[in-house]
């Protein structure tokens, strides 16, 4: 565990023409990047500044403030994993409503200045003031608690419904905690009614000063509507069947968050906080909770220093290849138009596709000046960066090429070849494939350690992962690139050896494999795919396979099997599912296409597996492969899967990714005999 | 195409408190600019009748011109500030003088019918930014004697001084220093200075905590504390930090506008520039710059010293300001007509900043004594200058 970095709570006073306010600073010392948070310690530092502040005679107001571009962004996470019974949970809730409480019945107006970021128990202390102003400057204001396995359980889920009733609370608490943690900024948490008055950034603390001398001399008058709890039921109902559609029932938190707020109307605040110390007790324990933890932990901090990578200088990349013009290929040229703004050379075989991809990233330039996000203004600049071409003589320049050509080896061993007659030595190759080795796609070539794995996940604008795949003779400076080149394009890489299929998709396609089994003997589509939604995934698999093509999947899945027959193999459903070309199971209407059901053929009497069963198998099966993936040294550990499952294939966060799912939902000790991440 | 010269009117003077330099100072860890965008602010909130985009140019001094003094600060602070971005900007320099001339250099602008509306000031975060700093002075200034190595440091050059007037004794500028605290201090008890000073809350080792009174002032100074201190420039000098001004770190800017533009918008005019004038003296006493610098503005507009009511002298050291007493025939050591409420020697002298803060007494001044007509604000300059300016008191 990481020594807490405690947020000092700091007080000087102000003589103002109303009198003496108590200007509180909460800092931890450092700079805006280790955000104020509080444990114990700061805790304890806010309760010896309210005893200083209360042996001081005549003051008249508090002001309560963060440090620069930071107000708090709640409890410290990292205390997190010490508390082991649901006493001492209980006991952390109740340490921080002590807190509060006490800023709360001070005799005279306390107004909690938001200058910053603002999350948690930032959000809560803020609560706990009579007044808020806020900044316009704030960019990131949000109660995530039930985002990460919690409820604002330090009066936030009690005193904001009181506030500013419970639909608006609904939003932020559950709506916006369970879209990935949708932040707001400080002009929608002043419209929401969260703040009392909005403030440019220029003279925040200034005029936040004067607001409380204001409310002093009576020139200040708040009003806020009275809240609205007559609809209270059918709010926390809708919000309820929300949480249904994202957690599937298996995240506690965002129900236990609803149960209080559906209560606020009509209790006190007391009591709204012993429903929180109930619940925190509960939670803050929970598999779920530690999971999410693990996994906030790993996109805020492992994600950005991937393990592995060499130390070394960057070559510069000047000019950018992109082979093939397809929808991939126009997708990774737009993205590494807008990103890192070099000449892209995008190539094709027949001038038709090179202009259909032109049309694409031109098109899509225009809809980003649409939404705002570029100046229409640079698109002629922008786009006149981008050459089409049939030659590759036209890319003798390129420090980067990625190819994107059809995913067959011979047609990649063909394009690289012919690329490394037309270029220099130092460029670098990037494949874009999703399940070919680069060790064999770069054996022909004179210059293999140039080559290198860049597996996107679609949509690439989308999706934050990037596999990058290390072959046998790729070298440590085309790595170094490679990963520089990552996060210049805004992606979270993940090392990978190459080995089939990566990590993604050996993983999905393992699941797939059990699930076409259980298509095979008799259960049906509609089954599967309401039982393994429960895993977390964003969509059940069988629509996936939609998204994916079901000829790519198959594609993926032969190549694996190939690989190890002994555990994937490709089902004739599937196989005849491709042949008919059909887009996917399912029709337009939601329901198995008609002519597909007619041709499918399962076991007669069917087979039918209860949804323990087919989660049990499903689980058992990833559990197995994550192991071998572990032991080939796919990644470099458990953490990386989990990166890997979150990023890529959106997995949630209370699962952990998926190796702490495994873990507390027993797997991987049946399977293995042990956890992946052994008990502290 | 002929035309008449515009009247130009202050308006408006406000400046930030003035904080010790160096880690110990309130500003130590606030920026220069941001503390130009405090004083372009409240100009602007405590005149509200003045359109944002009306205003013609924005005209900052400062003596160092880099870091958080760079980057032409005074286009700077127009973005910063929140000013529509046609509001243009623009950096001067003359050293202590700069923010005189940058109210010289607006109102100009306005007299020639360039601007209706200018904000001009000056700032200097001596903490940030020590004298001298970055400064490669060309070595044919000792190699062919054009100045003595003296002059590039002011406290020698206060010492020269005192060798040019051996009648103003170390005792004389003490009695003049204690006094200077004493009438700062009686400003501040009667809540003169506060009027002036726009609050600041400024980010500390200690958290936020609010600028708005000045560091420097040491109301408690007396003869027998001033007669024991050092004296860093010469031995058996005379010249101490007690009867010097400080290093300081501030900021103090006036809202200028054209006869036409203060009826139009009926803003009401605190004072109506008269005439400025700049001139120079040898580098090694540079204290003396005021004198002619004064005659001069004064032969200008056809007026005596005896018409000015009211003297606003910035004391870089007393000495300086005693031998203008001494050259004006003033009553030493507490002419009624001198630096009322205390000069730099209690405020402080973050360098650009100063020509403004005089411009903020005199106007303050001239509203309290109606009877006043003419009022004068002057200062020396580094490498050897005075810069006068003459004022109207239209406050009847």
């Amino acid at each position: 565990m990481a020594d807490e970095v405690v947020t000092q709570f700091k007080e000087n006073y102000v003589n103002t023409r109303a009198g003496k306010i108590a200007l509180v600073t909460m800092d931890n010392g450092f700079d805006y990047k280790k955000p104020n948070t509080f444990g114990a310690g700061g805790l304890a530092s806010l309760n010896a500044c309210l005893d200083r502040i209360a042996q001081e005679a005549e003051v008249k107001a508090l002001v309560l403030t963060g440090k620069v571009f930071i107000f708090a962004v709640g409890a410290d996470l990292t205390q997190v994993e010490t508390i082991k019974t649901s006493e001492e949970a209980k006991a952390v809730a109740q340490m921080g409503h002590a807190a509060f409480k006490r800023l709360m019945d001070l005799p005279y107006p306390t107004v909690a200045a938001i200058n910053g970021a603002t999350m948690g128990g930032g959000l809560e202390i803020a609560l706990a003031c009579k007044y808020r102003t806020i900044s316009s400057g704030v960019t990131a204001l949000a109660l995530p608690e039930c985002f990460i396995g919690l409820i604002p359980g330090w009066g936030g889920t009690t005193l904001l419904p009181k506030l500013i009733g419970p639909e608006k609370a609904l939003q932020v608490i559950i709506y916006n905690a369970l879209n990935n943690n949708r932040m707001l900024d400080g002009k929608a948490a002043f419209e929401l009614g969260i703040a009392d008055r909005i403030f440019e950034p220029v003279d925040f603390l200034d005029k936040s000063i004067e607001f409380a001398v204001g409310l002093l001399e009576g020139s200040e008058k708040v009003e806020r509507p009275e809240p609205d709890f007559s609809g209270v039921d059918a709010l926390c109902d809708a919000a309820k069947g929300f949480a249904d559609s994202k957690t599937h029932g298996m995240a506690p938190a965002p129900y236990k968050a609803i149960e209080i707020i559906r209560k606020t109307g009509s209790i006190s605040v007391d009591e709204g906080f012993a429903l929180e110390d109930e619940a925190l007790g509960e939670l803050i324990i929970s598999p779920q909770c530690r999971a999410s933890v693990y996994s906030f932990d790993l996109v805020q901090r492992r994600a950005k220093r991937p393990v592995g990578v060499p130390e070394g200088f960057p070559s510069p990349v000047n000019k950018i290849g992109v082979l093939g013009a397809g929808l991939m290929g126009s997708q990774l040229a737009l993205l590494f138009l807008r990103r890192m703004r070099v000449p892209i050379v995008i190539k094709d075989i027949k001038q038709e596709f090179v202009d259909k991809g032109l049309a694409y990233i031109q098109g899509e330039l225009g809809k980003m000046a649409d939404k705002g996000k570029l100046d229409r203004n640079q698109i002629p600049w922008l786009f006149g960066l981008v050459q089409g071409t049939l030659d590759y003589a036209d890319m003798a320049d390129c420090d980067f090429i990625i190819e994107a050509v059809l995913e067959e080896m011979p047609v990649k061993k063909k394009v690289f070849a012919e690329l490394e007659e037309a270029v220099g030595e130092n460029c670098i190759f990037a494949t874009n494939t999703s399940s070919l080795p680069i060790t064999e796609m770069s054996s022909d070539l004179r210059h293999p350690e140039r080559v290198v794995g860049f597996h996107f996940f679609n949509p690439v604008a989308v999706l934050p992962l990037l596999e990058i795949i290390r072959g046998e003779k790729t070298n440590d400076q085309t790595l170094v690139t490679a990963f520089d080149i990552a996060r210049k394009i805004g992606k979270r890489a993940v090392l990978c050896k190459d080995r089939p299929a990566f990590v993604v998709n050996r993983l999905l396609i393992r699941m797939m494999v059990v699930n076409w089994d259980l298509v095979d003997e008799g259960n049906t589509f509609q089954e599967i795919d309401a039982n393994l939604i429960k895993l977390g995934a964003p969509m059940p698999p069988f629509v996936l396979l939609a998204l994916v093509g079901p000829a790519v999947g198959m594609h993926a899945l032969e190549t694996l099997a190939a690989a190890f027959p002994e555990r994937y193999h490709v089902s004739e459903n599937l196989r005849k599912l491709v042949e008919m070309k059909k887009p996917g199971v399912y029709g337009p209407d939601g329901n198995v296409d008609p002519e597909y059901a007619a041709a499918l053929k399962v076991a007669e009497p069917p087979k039918k597996a209860s949804a323990q069963e087919m989660i049990d198998r499903v689980c058992e099966a990833v559990t197995e492969e994550i192991d071998i993936m572990l032991r080939e040294g796919v990644v470099a550990g458990p953490e990386e899967i989990d990166l890997c499952m979150i990023m890529g294939a959106g997995y949630p966060f209370w699962n952990g990714g998926i190796t702490k799912f495994l873990d507390y939902s027993g797997y991987s000790e049946k399977v293995l005999g042990r956890k992946f991440h052994p008990d502290k | 195409m002929t035309r008449e010269l515009n009247e130009v009117y202050l308006v408006d003077a406000v400046r930030t408190a003035f904080g010790r330099a160096g880690q110990k100072g309130i500003f130590w860890l606030t920026r220069a600019d941001d503390m130009v965008v405090k004083v372009i602010r409240t100009l602007l909130e405590r005149n509200p009748q003045v359109p944002p985009e009306r205003i013609d140019d924005n005209v900052w001094g400062a003596t160092t011109q880099w870091g958080d003094q760079g980057l032409t600060m005074g286009r700077t602070t127009v973005v910063l500030s929140g000013l529509p971005v046609s509001v243009p900007g623009v950096s001067v320099d003359r050293m202590c003088a700069g923010g005189m001339t940058a109210a010289c250099f607006g109102a100009s602008e306005i007299a020639v019918g360039a601007a209706d509306i200018v904000i001009a000031g000056g700032v200097e975060h001596m903490g940030h930014h020590p004298m001298g700093e970055g400064a490669d002075p060309n070595p044919r200034f000792i190699a062919e004697k054009l100045v003595d190595t003296s002059a590039l440091n002011m406290g020698m050059t206060a010492e020269n001084l005192h060798d040019l007037h051996p009648e103003i004794t170390k005792e004389m500028c003490d009695e003049y220093a204690m006094l200077c605290q004493q009438k700062a201090k009686k400003a501040y008890d009667e809540g003169k200075i506060q009027r002036m000073i726009a609050p600041m809350t400024v980010w500390t080792e200690n958290g936020w905590k609010v600028a708005d009174t000045d560091e420097q002032p040491r109301p408690n100074t007396t003869m027998e504390g001033l007669r024991d201190l050092r004296t860093p420039f010469r031995v058996k000098g005379r010249v101490t930090a007690g009867n010097s001004s400080g290093l300081n770190d501030g900021a103090a800017g006036v809202l200028l506008a054209s006869g036409r533009a203060c009826e139009e918008l009926g803003l009401k005019p605190r004072m109506r520039l008269v005439n400025y004038a700049f001139a120079g003296v040898k580098p090694e006493i540079m204290g003396i710059g005021p004198i002619p610098a004064t005659k001069k503005v004064l032969e200008r507009s056809g007026m005596k010293f005896d018409d000015l009511d009211i003297i606003e002298l910035n004391e870089a050291f007393a000495v300086q300001a005693i031998a203008f007493m001494n050259e004006f025939g003033m009553k030493f050591p507490d002419d009624p007509r001198l630096n009322k409420w205390g000069g730099a020697i209690a405020f402080g002298h973050p360098l650009a900043s100063s020509g403004c803060r005089l411009m903020a007494h005199l106007a303050l001044l001239f509203e309290e004594d109606p009877s006043a007509k003419y009022g004068l604000t002057t200062m020396c300059v580094g490498l050897g200058q005075g810069g006068s300016v003459i004022w109207e008191n239209v406050q009847g």
